[in-house]
């Protein structure tokens, strides 16, 4: 870090090249090629840095291709074929079962999540009543708590509604865990819709209930659109609550492993099978996804998650 | 539903949409963060149903208990350098971004190919820590095969026969992990603070430059003080995030449930599940989920607070 603020404080070095500046030829040259040199110098970090992130992925890629022997011998060892099989035995592995799991839960719980949050947030911004604020905070104040603190409880709660292991118990609780920001965001994306629109809708006789269907949460697009981004990011990653709360709880009881659990059991056992290459094809199938979504959405995303964050 | 609100007027209506969201965040978030409460006073072993109130005992034990005083220490020590080491690389890719590029006669620009530098760096963000975990520990891993090793073996900086066992190494394993967290949200944050760079008027910067002001300057005295609500936020993030630290210390650290060589890398988060899972101590967990969210306010309140300034209208 020394060298670079070191480079970047060189004083007077990177001023605009004025357009007036035809007079003082000199001066503009000097800037030129200062601007060059903190191009140059600017492009150099980056480009490592983007380094740092593209190939450690690249070569968890490769991985998947090599023999165990090879991955244990040199990491920089190159695939001697391209064989796909370490791939089908992931799958045979669990990892094809884990992701179908992962999206049975997800279609249900990303659009309930959006659907009670949307409610009680516009209910919360739009209605006045004796106890909103209460009812605001009470919601709101959730998303300051780590999810620790409620681990041991919330393990026996689901336990006493008999949905341990069961996707209904992990899709209310996925639900109820998102309330607090999904809330929180849509509430104050609900304050800024025209107060006109739902006079205009009254006055045409439309329900409390229509108005909400037909008339906000079509204008409400864009909030929903980065509240459900975020949503399926933060759930489609979740590992803690899965983690306790998905585990079989008998012989009998089959697996029902979110794709994050599955991903670090094959990691423990894969250690004692010695096969590798299966690792390393589990988590590629599982980075495949991400990565074709998210280079087909990345503007949505990053605007979705940053704004999120930023309300 | 439509009925009802028509019925008994908006009351029934408020309700109505109110009862679902309230009933489920009741039961499953609410009440169990109360139970913690209760339980951290108490013995419960989490199997059996019968217990005895404790007072404050569970407390007491805490105090005396080494491996959690070690963890609450791992914990600070993330919580000033995750946040730190995070925000000050995503302001400098971020202002390399917008303003490191050649200048124009339109100003300071930023570097070309900057999109294709923001879509790099914020895709680590989409991936889940499982994922994270399995990477780094390939990349860690204590022998030739890691790609760190591999790498320092071959240009001839680690003797083939010691490499170094990043992951088992008293001094080096909370690093190893802190540089994971830091590798996954600083282009989060560096796409975070180049929309809130370019939320500021233009006219700010020209303005800047008219008066001779450098680019350090600039960004010293223009652009951070415009920046200061995104960096207190993401403070706050970043913080509450190297609080938990559960998934990677527990999957890619040695020992029931992570934390290993000798509790080098442990945190709060893994004693606590230690404790609740495999030990079978649930009252003595819940007290360390007291502590531990006792903790987070406590914190989240001093970063607003110390880090408060007066916010600048543009």
């Amino acid at each position: 870090m020394t060298t670079q603020s070191t480079v970047i404080k060189v004083p007077g070095e990177a001023a605009a090249e004025s357009s007036s500046g035809a007079g003082r030829a000199g001066g503009a040259d000097r800037r030129r090629s200062e601007g060059v040199v903190l191009n140059v110098f600017s492009h150099g970090f980056l480009a490592l840095w983007a380094i740092m992130i593209v190939l450690p992925l690249i070569w968890l890629v490769l991985g998947s291709f090599k023999t165990d022997a090879q991955i244990g011998g040199s990491a920089l060892s190159w695939p001697s074929n391209w064989h796909l099989d370490a791939f089908g035995r992931a799958w045979d592995k669990g990892i094809g079962g884990y992701f179908a799991n992962t999206l049975v839960v997800l279609v249900f719980s990303v659009p309930l999540t959006m659907l009670f949050g949307s409610m009680a947030a516009y209910v919360l911004a739009r209605y006045p009543f004796k106890g909103n604020r209460a009812v605001y905070y009470f919601f709101v104040s959730g998303a300051m708590f780590p999810v620790f603190l409620a681990l041991v409880p919330l393990f026996f709660m689901v336990k006493r509604f008999d949905m341990l292991n069961t996707y209904q118990g992990l899709i209310l609780v996925y639900i109820a865990y998102s309330m607090p920001f999904t809330i929180f965001f849509m509430h104050s994306f609900f304050r800024t819709l025209p107060t006109a629109v739902y006079e205009a809708a009254v006055i045409d006789g439309a329900s409390d209930t229509r108005i909400f269907f037909q008339v906000m949460l079509p204008m409400a697009k864009p909030g929903l659109i980065s509240v459900g981004i975020f949503n399926v990011l933060g759930q489609w990653n979740q590992y803690i609550l899965p983690a306790v709360l998905m585990q079989p709880q008998s012989s009998s009881d089959p697996e029902r492993y979110m794709l994050t659990q599955g991903l670090i059991q094959l990691q423990q056992q894969m250690g004692y099978e010695t096969d590798l290459p299966v690792l390393f094809a589990g988590a590629t199938i599982a980075i495949i996804p991400m990565l074709a979504v998210y280079l087909s959405f990345q503007r949505q995303i990053q605007a979705g998650l940053t704004s999120a964050t930023l309300k | 539903m439509s009925h009802a609100a028509q019925g008994r007027g908006k009351a029934g209506f408020i309700t109505g949409f109110l009862i679902a969201p309230i009933a489920l965040y009741l039961t499953f978030v609410i009440w169990p963060y109360v139970q913690t409460f209760g339980y951290s006073f108490t013995n419960w072993s989490g199997q059996s149903p019968v217990f005895d109130f404790v007072g404050l005992d569970n407390y007491a034990a805490l105090l005396e208990d080494e491996v959690f005083r070690g963890a609450l220490w791992h914990n600070l020590l993330l919580l000033v350098f995750v946040p730190v080491i995070t925000i000050l690389l995503a302001l400098f890719f971020a202002f390399m971004v917008n303003a490191g590029g050649r200048s124009g006669a339109g100003g300071v620009q930023g570097v070309s190919g900057s999109r294709l530098y923001k879509v790099v760096y914020f895709f680590p963000q989409v991936l889940s820590l499982a994922i994270l975990a399995v990477l780094f520990g390939a990349i860690y891993r204590s022998d030739e095969g890691g790609l760190l090793n591999g790498f320092l073996i071959k240009t001839g900086l680690v003797d083939p026969q010691h490499p170094i066992e990043w992951l088992n190494e008293p001094n080096f394993v909370l690093w190893c992990l802190l540089f994971v967290v830091v590798w996954h949200g600083v282009g989060f944050y560096l796409v975070l603070f180049s929309a809130a760079m370019q939320s500021v008027p233009k006219d700010i910067y020209e303005a800047a430059l008219l008066d001779g002001a450098g680019r350090a300057q600039t960004f010293f005295k223009v652009t951070l003080p415009l920046l200061w609500d995104s960096v207190q936020t993401s403070a706050v993030y970043l913080g509450i995030a190297a609080m938990d630290m559960f998934v990677l210390v527990s999957t890619m650290t040695s020992g029931q449930f992570g934390g290993g060589p000798d509790h080098h890398s442990e945190v709060m988060a893994t004693v606590l599940m230690r404790n609740f899972l495999y030990f079978g101590k649930s009252g003595y967990a819940c007290a360390m989920g007291v502590v531990m969210l006792v903790l987070t306010m406590i914190l989240s309140v001093i970063t607003l607070r110390a880090t408060r300034r007066e916010r600048i209208e543009f």
